[in-house]
């Protein structure tokens, strides 16, 4: 099986560790990960403002960069539900579907594809989980991410309240609307300190900046991490 | 296009306004947590929910692939039980019908069930202005209308108030009502409302009404309701004159089965609606002698062309949607400024108007698809939201824009792979300088136009020190 590594834009420029970390884990597990270097962006933000024009050419790029791939791994769950749901009703075509089915994120692909829950990983620490609302209500992750989090040895897993409740990001809605997405901010802020969780776990990093810009704003000791970066530890 | 879906403010400034009220806030906070968690109750003890939605959605979707000839039907049978028909095509002439059936009464002085359809067309003010007053009989309804504010919700009009308000609107605005000794007890709130109504059902001629659903094989509307206050409505005055969308249809009378389930369960959280009334064309001999239907389009045969877009003409009204809204929570109704707030609100507006500052509406989403999920009739809310900016943005082409030209380039950069690598490298130097700035933490606290919008409320992280890429070049190099 060729598994192809999709790390995502914002993870290249800003959040090396986290491609870094999906590499670690499925190379413990003892699979070997390719990174192609003609990707890019999948055209998320594009697309969702508006921009179906200027996103086309990304999408292409992508289709063009990881067909020869038998899997596609991404860190990201608002990219993977972009490239998955979205790619198909924006260009049609069954070379971009075959690519986007093939698309999936980490915690799909280890408990779906691989069947692994534990990857044999170590935090002692005392973590929260927000489900993003792409991998939720898109992807429709389920309790992939926590179950692989259970398995992890000496962690312990706080329950967040109102988890499901969109964190305020939205990607340009943060700047177009900067009121209301502080405010919906500021309630998921509370809700992560009422934890005191060392860490706050999620699938996006995009909605863990916000989060994570958030909790700074408010001196909170409590950081954000990719949950690929918790099981990568040991 | 006319009537009262057309936003003067852009959302965001509207919104603004609003986030300043910290009373509203908790109000709709403690509101729509009450009713969601009663809606996820209901729905949960239902096996075949799924199923159901999916009956649901085909049932409107063949309406609406057919509404040409549905609505013939339906005008033919309702005419064949008695009633008269009226189309309108827009809020003004719907209007104008039903002013001039009511004057023709000689009354000046009706009773209404709560209804969007007539809200959407202005229908109070255009009376008002020919001298007829309508009296709201809905108990949230008739506290919008005593306040002399506007609704914010489509079930709960009056959910931006608690109780210690709605008592002070009560004791200021009721003649019939002892301010001194008015409490702010429901029970008590919901009897002087109850001695206030009373008078004017027992003498009132003339009712008006909307309806939940139009059954095109018998002519049937219908009409759920919780307070009793719709059955009075309907079958007390000489005089019923519905005023329905012209999405409302449903083709047969069995086609009820399915939305009697999903309606209750998706809008007040309960099992069945406490009154369903229907009714065809006149009885005689009992209830109103004298039954006027007036079908109205107002933007509703436009929005049916977009084949993306009409799914919204499946909206049963049930206002699911608005209260699992986290934007809808935090802002309440008034800032989406149409009748259709919230999600629906945010894609059924500018589809029905297509005017001005409505087309900041469907950026007024996180995209978070609470709604989607929520929605009993699966409007795919999110996905009618991007098509909707998809076609502002393809509008606007001609005319210069920065986010254009910012999408623009950086659909340019990455679309090759050398570009994008030197685009990366130069962000990550670029940002150099800034780690000063940044200090011990390693945020920014304040970042320039247009990126201040994100420093106004949360820290900016900076880029490391080296990309993934170039890591993974590195590392592989050997
Ligand atoms: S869009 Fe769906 S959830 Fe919202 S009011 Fe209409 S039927 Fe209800």
């Amino acid at each position: 099986m060729r598994i192809a590594l999709f790390v995502t834009c914002v993870n290249d420029l800003m959040f090396p560790d986290t491609g870094k970390a999906v590499v670690t884990v499925l190379e413990r597990l003892g699979h070997q990960v390719e990174f192609p270097l003609a990707q890019s962006c999948c055209g998320q933000m594009h697309a969702n403002s508006g921009y179906r024009e200027e996103a086309l050419p990304l999408v292409a790029n992508f289709v063009k960069t990881f067909s020869a791939y038998d899997a596609i791994v991404a860190p990201s769950a608002s990219c993977v539900a972009m490239v998955r749901e979205s790619y198909p009703r924006l260009a049609p075509s069954p070379s971009v579907s075959a690519v986007a089915e093939r698309t999936y994120e980490l915690s799909e692909f280890l408990v779906d594809e691989l069947g692994v829950t534990d990857v044999g990983a170590r935090f002692p620490h005392r973590v929260t989980y927000h489900p993003t609302c792409h991998g939720l209500r898109m992807l429709r992750l389920g309790d992939r991410p926590r179950r692989l989090l259970e398995a992890v040895e000496g962690l312990s897993l706080t329950p967040l309240s109102g988890a499901e409740e969109c964190c305020g990001f939205g990607g340009t809605f943060a700047l177009k609307n900067p009121g209301v997405s502080g405010a919906m901010l500021a309630d998921k802020c509370a809700a992560v300190v009422a934890t005191s969780a060392e860490y706050l776990a999620a699938a996006d990093n995009s909605c863990l900046t916000h989060i994570g810009g958030g909790l700074s704003r408010g001196s909170s000791p409590v950081k954000p991490i990719h949950y690929a970066q918790i099981l990568a530890s040991r | 296009m006319s009537g009262n879906v057309v936003t003067r403010l852009p959302f965001p400034v509207a919104a603004r306004r609003e986030l300043g009220d910290e009373q509203l806030r908790r109000n709709l906070r403690k509101a729509t947590h009450t009713i969601r968690d009663k809606r996820l109750r209901v729905v949960g003890e239902v096996p075949d929910w799924e199923p159901l939605r999916v009956a649901g959605a085909a049932i409107k979707d063949d309406v609406l692939a057919r509404l040409p000839d549905l609505l013939e039907q339906f005008e033919a049978a309702a005419t064949a039980a008695g009633a008269t028909v009226h189309w309108a095509r827009d809020a003004e002439e719907a209007c104008a019908v039903v002013a001039a059936l009511v004057q023709a009464t000689g009354t000046a002085e009706v009773v209404k069930v709560k209804s969007m359809a007539t809200q959407e067309i202005g229908l109070n003010e255009a009376l008002e202005a020919v001298g007829i007053h309508a009296v709201e009989t809905d108990l949230a309804e008739l506290i919008v209308q005593l306040a002399e504010d506007t609704p914010s919700h489509i079930l709960v009009p009056a959910i931006h108030y608690n109780r210690t308000q709605i008592r002070d609107i009560f004791a200021s605005k009721m003649a019939d009502v002892d301010a001194t000794t008015l409490t702010d007890d429901p029970p008590a709130l919901a009897e002087a409302a109850r001695r206030h109504l009373r008078s004017r059902f027992l003498s009132t001629k003339v009712g008006i009404s909307g309806a939940n659903f139009a059954i095109a094989s018998t002519g049937t509307l219908a009409v759920v309701e919780s307070e009793g206050n719709g059955r009075m409505c309907l079958t007390l005055p000489e005089t019923l004159i519905s005023v329905v969308g012209i999405e409302k249809l449903l083709p047969t009378f069995a086609d009820l089965e399915v939305f009697l389930q999903l309606l209750p369960r998706s809008s007040t959280g309960e099992r069945m609606n406490p009154y369903t009334s229907l009714w065809t064309g006149v009885t005689p001999g009992d209830g109103p002698q004298t039954v006027h239907i007036v079908l109205v389009d107002n933007g509703r045969t436009d929005t049916l062309a977009d084949p993306v877009g009409r799914q919204a003409l499946r909206c049963i009204r049930c206002s699911a949607c608005l209260n699992v809204c986290p934007v809808y929570e935090r802002v309440g109704g008034h800032a989406y400024g149409s009748v259709y707030p919230g999600p629906i609100g945010a894609i059924l507006s500018p589809q029905m108007s297509g005017e001005g500052a409505n087309r900041t509406l469907p950026y007024a989403s996180t995209l978070c698809g609470a709604c989607f999920d929520a929605c009993p009739v699966r409007i795919d809310i999110p996905q009618v939201l991007v098509h909707l900016r998809q076609s502002g943005v393809d509008a606007a082409r001609g005319r210069p824009s920065a986010e254009r030209t910012a999408m623009r380039t950086m659909s340019y950069v990455m679309r090759d792979r050398r570009r994008y690598a030197a685009a990366l490298r130069a962000a990550r130097r670029g940002a150099a300088p800034l780690r000063m700035v940044a200090g011990r933490r390693g945020a920014l606290r304040r970042l320039p136009w247009p990126l201040s919008a994100w420093t106004s409320v949360r820290d900016a992280p900076l880029p490391p020190k080296q990309t993934f890429r170039e890591w993974w070049a590195r590392e592989h190099s050997s």
